[in-house]
């Protein structure tokens, strides 16, 4: 699989991420490679074969729906880039 | 002798018989690794807090109420959260990270009475095998520091391998103990999924990623494993099942055991030199009386393309939480959110981060999605059953943990599939969730460490640390120390 050019500019903004016009083409080049890595795959037929979410096939635990933790509000927001009141703090969404 | 040449339970025997204190114990290591800085092993020391837990342990050790790790200092891999420490995985995106709360690792070595020594470096957010993805520079191997040690977990490798710390913690996802402990010739261990929480310790893809011990010995690592190991209910994936006596099940003996050599791992691609010493340990096992039967893994060479979908996608997923609001860096410069959320994500990740964000983003989108995971989740389950089966006729599996010894630095980063192809033999064992150990077994050429892999069965540490453990008591490998740092 290779991809193009504008693949790699849709996956990006996909992920949230921006790429310089300089290192667009590397980009390019190494995830074409690595999906050709990957298409090795197909050499086995897995056609039925049930998909392995998890390791140990287990289920989820669940817990009684009580209250557990502590309000750590400040102590947690003190890592925040940006808070203001107990809120955190963003650009402007809504005109 | 010097304490950095004594084992854990040698250290621990003579904080209890008052021979030396924590805090002297602590002083020499810390004096270590400032003495050998240039390895950059270490991403933080903070020599105050390390010096206030060795005089917290030896409190405890007058008072008679110390445990096997009390008192001994221990590095943590920069990837467990520790409270009020910075905590960056490798990354400029957690540059400013100081945790607000601890890992259940560090809280369970807290209460062991161990010695934080420091965080090590690693490559960014566990991604890579030689650390030189880390955004805080790449590690050199103590063995020939022109070479890499090895990753992700290269500084808790290195570190534990210059004797800069007695003990390290490690976590692998597709080799991130192992291989590390293989080029830097000491012991590694990746526990079964779910034997060691994961709760607090960064997220890279969460149905392989496992904390483990990285130590000289089969005997120092069984020592960690028992004060990391346990149930924990604030991991969802946490296995409630007790935890085995590892130092007791240390001496169980490998006479009669067989051990399966699957022809896969001994076939192309195996430099020669790391095939002599692997060769090598499997007759020094024969003569402590193992049964060695051959075994095939046919799926099991197809590990490498079906982990580079599943470990990006689960990526993609868990690091989309780096956005610049809640924690962690933020662009500067912006003039709105999707702005702001791009700009933080380009400057925040380096190069690999972004390559496994991107392939997982794209093996997950619309249309692609059984093609790429879906096939790879089945192609998983045939490595898993493969074991299953294998596991009926031997008791532990043998081969190599790398294909090759340490290679200079810069020779692969240009080229990420090369890179992969270094976990071609550790990978698996993270897609089935079964517990590997690497094993100093010999040099090969350059002096350079071979890694002996051993992978056991489901919750069967005990018995790969007693394999390893009599190849051990055998040989000297282990006891080898790097030139210059005697």
């Amino acid at each position: 699989m290779s991809l193009a050019r504008e693949d790699v500019e849709k996956i990006a903004h996909l992920a949230r991420l921006e790429l310089s016009e300089e290192e667009i083409p590397a980009y390019v080049e190494n995830l074409s490679r690595i999906l050709g890595l990957v298409e090795q795959m197909n050499s086995v037929d897995t056609t039925g074969v049930v998909p392995m979410a998890h390791p140990l096939d287990t289920h989820l635990r669940l817990r009684p729906d009580a209250v557990t933790e502590p309000d750590r509000r400040e102590e947690i927001q003190r890592t925040a880039p940006a808070t203001e009141g107990g809120l955190y703090l963003v650009p402007k969404v809504i005109e | 002798m010097q304490p950095h040449e004594l084992t854990i339970a040698a250290l621990a025997d003579a904080l209890r018989r008052g021979d030396l204190s924590s805090v002297e114990l602590t002083r020499h290591y810390l004096g270590r690794v400032n003495a050998h800085a240039s390895l950059n092993a270490f991403v933080t020391v903070d020599e105050e807090l390390s010096l206030r837990h060795a005089a917290a342990a030896d409190e405890r050790i007058s008072r008679g109420d110390a445990g096997p790790l009390t008192g001994i200092p221990v590095a943590q891999k920069d990837i467990f959260c520790v409270k009020d420490v910075l905590t960056t995985c490798g990354s400029r995106m957690l540059s400013n990270f100081v945790s607000p709360y601890d890992s259940t690792v560090a809280r369970k070595l807290g209460e062991s009475g161990a010695v934080l020594l420091g965080k090590t470096n690693m490559d960014e957010f566990a991604m890579g095998s030689s650390n030189e993805t880390s955004h805080y520079g790449a590690v050199c191997n103590p063995w020939d520091p022109a070479t890499v040690p090895g990753g992700s977990s290269g500084g808790s490798a290195a570190a534990v391998a210059a004797r800069l710390a007695p003990l390290a913690t490690g976590t692998d996802t597709g080799g991130s103990i192992r291989q590390p402990a293989a080029l830097c010739g000491i012991t590694g261990l990746k526990p079964t999924y779910g034997r060691v929480s994961r709760y607090g310790m960064v997220a890279f893809a969460s149905s392989l990623d496992q904390g483990g011990p990285m130590a000289r010995s089969a005997e120092d690592a069984a020592i960690l494993l028992g004060a990391m190991a346990g149930f924990d209910p604030r991991d969802s994936t946490s296995v409630d099942r007790p935890v085995d006596d590892y130092r007791a099940g240390l001496s169980a003996g490998v006479e009669g055991l067989r051990i399966g050599l699957p022809r896969e791992y001994f076939g192309e691609g195996l430099a020669g030199d790391v095939r002599s010493a692997v060769e090598a340990a499997v007759d020094e096992l024969r003569r402590l009386g193992v049964r060695t039967v051959e075994i095939s893994l046919p799926n099991s060479t197809l590990a490498v393309p079906c982990y580079y979908v599943l470990a990006p996608a689960e990526a993609s997923s868990n690091l989309s939480r780096y956005d610049g609001v809640r924690y962690g860096f933020r662009a500067e410069l912006y003039d709105d959110l999707l702005e702001m959320y791009k700009r933080t994500r380009s400057q925040g990740f380096g190069v690999e981060v972004k390559r496994r964000i991107m392939i997982g983003t794209y093996t997950l989108s619309a249309g692609y999605y059984d093609a790429y995971y879906l096939k790879a989740q089945q192609l998983r389950r045939l490595i898993a059953d493969e074991f299953r089966s294998a596991f009926e006729s031997c008791d532990v599996i043998a081969g190599p943990t790398s294909p090759t010894t340490a290679f200079a630095l810069g020779a692969k980063t240009d080229d990420p599939v090369a890179m992969y192809l270094n976990d071609i033999y550790t990978i698996p064992a993270n897609l089935a969730g079964l517990p590997a150990a690497s094993v100093p077994a010999g040099f090969g050429d350059g002096n350079r460490p071979v890694g002996l892999h051993l992978i056991g069965n489901y919750f069967e540490e005990s018995r790969v640390l007693s394999v390893a453990h009599a190849f051990q008591r055998a040989t000297d490998w282990h006891m080898r120390v790097p030139p210059g740092f005697e």
